[in-house]
């Protein structure tokens, strides 16, 4: 089918803004692939009902729009004091100087530019593989544009249970970066691995994680988006779960002026368990928007989405969240909640939970709230002597906190709740 | 302590009239009793007390140990000694007891200039005093006042005026909702608290509470006025002929 003459030359004046991706080996011809997938179905716009609650348009741009980094040196960077191997991107690149060896037993870890251009790679097998199965039945074009044109990323295989987390650390010191990242992990069976990311990376992100969980493997993934106000990302997870394996992901997002996280996960195998989380605390020029997509193929699985959005002087908050449980997939456990709480009539949340089930012995359940913070606990804080932003900064914790309750790791969640305990010292809705 | 000068409230957003003229004057040590049919004014009295949106002071004042309580925020409120033990406590889903207890307590603390106290020695100090109260550790763990029985709820906002030691306590019908024996425990909480410094305004509908607590003075409300004031016999008239010959002869 042909695109539209509107969409055919957005996406042309976009493509002639990216650099011909380089290369020979397996991976030239993959991108190829994902080239023509992007080609086929053009790049988003408003009138798309998966892009009705946030508009693509400075995620399309050929250029990113310029964005300033944030000073966080008043807070010492996440994951500090951790025994992590740390992986360090400025503006997409990968800095050989910053980071540790990429050494680590039972993981083996590789540049996707130095390993794309081998003739056969494990790779090949999860590059792109399941961003085209997430293609289906919505088109996320942004995932397949990443597909063809990333420059930079890591594929992570691991083999054993690794002995400390993988940190990817994106720094962003450009205005104007627009980087363009893409990682795989694959985990074999009964494998773990905890997956670290934090920071801004860039002016605009485009980020794709494709992440392989074997049979009784387990992988936690966490991640924290930074703090600049002015960053624009949209990120993709796509996964697909074997049996009995499990995969946790949480990310907090302070900042930023556009944010579209979207998860794509598959449970392929009988009793895989999947958790989503996200806090999100917005403050002013804030869109955020997180998109899941969790389809039940299998047996007795569980999938858990929490997301709880915190919005402020005119931010905005989108959830589009959908358990699609496929026949034969009995004994489904389902469980999403989506929340917001607006700290002022200037703000919004849209949300669009839907459950689509094909099975008849499953247990689903959703549920998705709008509210005002609770002024009778407010006062009732007050009145016992708490300054009222004290007091608010503890509603608005305790409205995180089934959220942040996801992260396994007690050191991480705890600094996660002391940062955003921190967030919420400076931020405060003026209306 | 405590006066009240000719307090006039309406609700902020209707033209609905509640108090209609309030006078009261507690002194320093004193235990006061205000009674008095339902509906007559009394809590909307202590949340105007201690500041709570939604009411409009339309004449009057109110001043705590000579400062004018009525412009202070609620928090200042407590900080300048102010305490409201509330007829219905407030559930806070996902705030530990225990975290806002602590929050609390230091939150005063600093306001008074002074230092915070240290976990041990809050810990040390809650656990005693919950003890007393019959509060188990695992009552404090809990998120404020969810799932609490009646009770134990009472119990808690008698526990959160021993952590924070106010000058002025205004107790909301602490003893509705209570067994006997909750009751002579939430009474003894209060009179362990009784010294020449502090007062107490107890609000209540029964005379029992006050066989407990014995008040100094007691105060009938209706319809927005302290219409009679009398010792402690007051009560025991109420208890006996309840407020309709009170308010006859009042008229
Ligand atoms: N926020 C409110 N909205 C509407 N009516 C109110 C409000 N607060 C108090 N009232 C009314 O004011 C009157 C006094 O109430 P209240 O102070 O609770 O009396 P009491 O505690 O003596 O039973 C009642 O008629 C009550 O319905
Ligand atoms: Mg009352």
């Amino acid at each position: 089918m042909a695109l539209p003459k509107a969409r055919e030359d957005a996406l042309a004046a976009r493509l002639q803004a990216l650099p011909v991706a380089a290369g020979k080996g397996w991976l030239a011809a993959v991108r190829a692939e994902a080239l023509a997938r992007l080609t086929a179905m053009g790049l988003p716009a408003r009138r798309d009902e998966y892009w009705r609650y946030t508009d693509p348009a400075s995620l399309n741009a050929p250029e990113a729009p310029v964005a300033h980094s944030f000073d966080a040196s008043d807070e010492s960077e996440p994951f500090d004091g951790m025994d992590r191997l740390k992986i360090v991107f400025v503006d997409g690149v990968f800095d050989p100087a910053a980071s540790d060896d990429l050494t680590l037993s039972g993981v083996t870890i590789e540049r996707l530019a130095e390993a794309g251009s081998k003739d056969i790679h494990w790779a090949q097998g999860l590059y792109g593989v399941l961003e085209t199965r997430g293609q289906d039945p919505v088109a996320r074009p942004f995932a397949a544009l990443n597909s063809a044109f990333a420059t930079d990323g890591v594929l992570i295989h691991v083999t054993g249970k690794a002995t400390k987390p993988v940190s990817l650390v994106y720094v962003h010191e450009s205005e104007v970066s627009d980087a363009i990242l893409h990682h795989c992990v694959k985990l074999d069976p009964g494998a773990s691995l905890t997956l670290l990311e934090n920071g801004p990376a860039a002016a605009r992100l485009n980020k794709v994680m494709e992440v392989e969980v074997a049979d009784g493997a387990s992988f936690h993934h966490i991640r924290l988006q930074g703090r600049d106000h002015e960053r624009r990302a949209v990120t993709h997870l796509f996964a697909r779960l074997g049996a009995r394996s499990e995969l946790r992901s949480f990310t907090l997002t302070a900042n930023g002026r556009l944010t579209r996280n979207e998860s794509v996960l598959e449970l392929a195998g009988a009793e895989g368990r999947a958790h989503l989380a996200g806090a999100t605390v917005g403050d002013g020029e804030f869109h955020h928007d997180d998109t899941v997509f969790v389809t039940h193929a299998a047996e007795a699985c569980e999938s858990r989405q929490v997301y709880k959005k915190v919005l402020m002087n005119g931010a905005v908050g989108v959830f589009q969240g959908k358990i699609l449980v496929k026949p034969g997939a009995q004994k489904t456990d389902g469980y999403q909640i989506s929340q917001s709480l607006l700290l002022d009539e200037d703000s919004q949340f849209l949300a669009k939970p839907e459950l689509e089930i094909y099975a008849d012995d499953v247990k689903c359940s959703h549920g998705s709230t709008s509210g005002a913070i609770d002024e009778v606990a407010l006062f009732y804080l007050q009145s016992r002597g708490v300054p009222r932003r004290t007091a608010q900064a503890l509603l608005v914790l305790a409205f995180l906190a089934e959220a942040i309750q996801e992260v396994a790791d007690e050191d991480i969640a705890e600094n996660i709740h002391a940062r955003l305990e921190r967030w919420l010292a400076r931020h405060g809705s003026k209306g | 302590m405590l006066e009240i000068k000719n307090l006039h409230v309406k609700l902020e957003e209707e033209d609905k009239v509640i108090l209609r003229g309030v006078d009261l004057k507690i002194g320093a040590g004193e235990v006061h009793a205000i009674m008095g049919p339902n509906g007559s004014g009394k809590s909307t009295l202590s949340y105007v007390l201690s500041g709570r949106d939604g009411y409009e002071v339309t004449e009057g004042s109110a001043t705590l140990e000579g400062r004018e309580l009525l412009e202070m925020e609620p928090e200042e409120r407590a900080a300048a000694g102010l305490f409201l033990a509330f007829q219905y406590p407030v559930e806070i889903p996902g705030v530990g007891n225990m975290t806002f207890l602590r929050t609390a307590v230091n939150a005063q603390r600093k306001a008074r200039g002074e230092d915070e106290l240290s976990a041990g020695d809050f810990l040390k100090v809650v656990r005693e005093k919950a003890k007393a109260l019959k509060i188990d550790a695992e009552m404090l763990k809990r998120p404020v006042n969810v799932g609490f029985s009646g009770g134990e709820k009472k119990r808690n906002e008698i526990l959160q005026m021993a952590m924070l030691e106010p000058r002025m306590c205004i107790l909301d019908e602490t003893d509705s909702g209570l067994d006997v024996d909750a009751m002579k425990l939430v009474a003894e909480g209060v009179n362990a608290l009784r010294s020449a410094g502090r007062s107490f305004l107890v609000i209540t509908h029964y005379q029992r509470l006050l066989d407990h607590i014995k008040p100094d003075v007691v105060h009938i409300m209706a319809a927005g006025r302290i219409i009679k004031t009398g010792g402690p016999e007051l009560a025991l008239e109420v208890e006996a002929n309840g407020y309709a010959d009170i308010l006859n002869e009042v008229g």
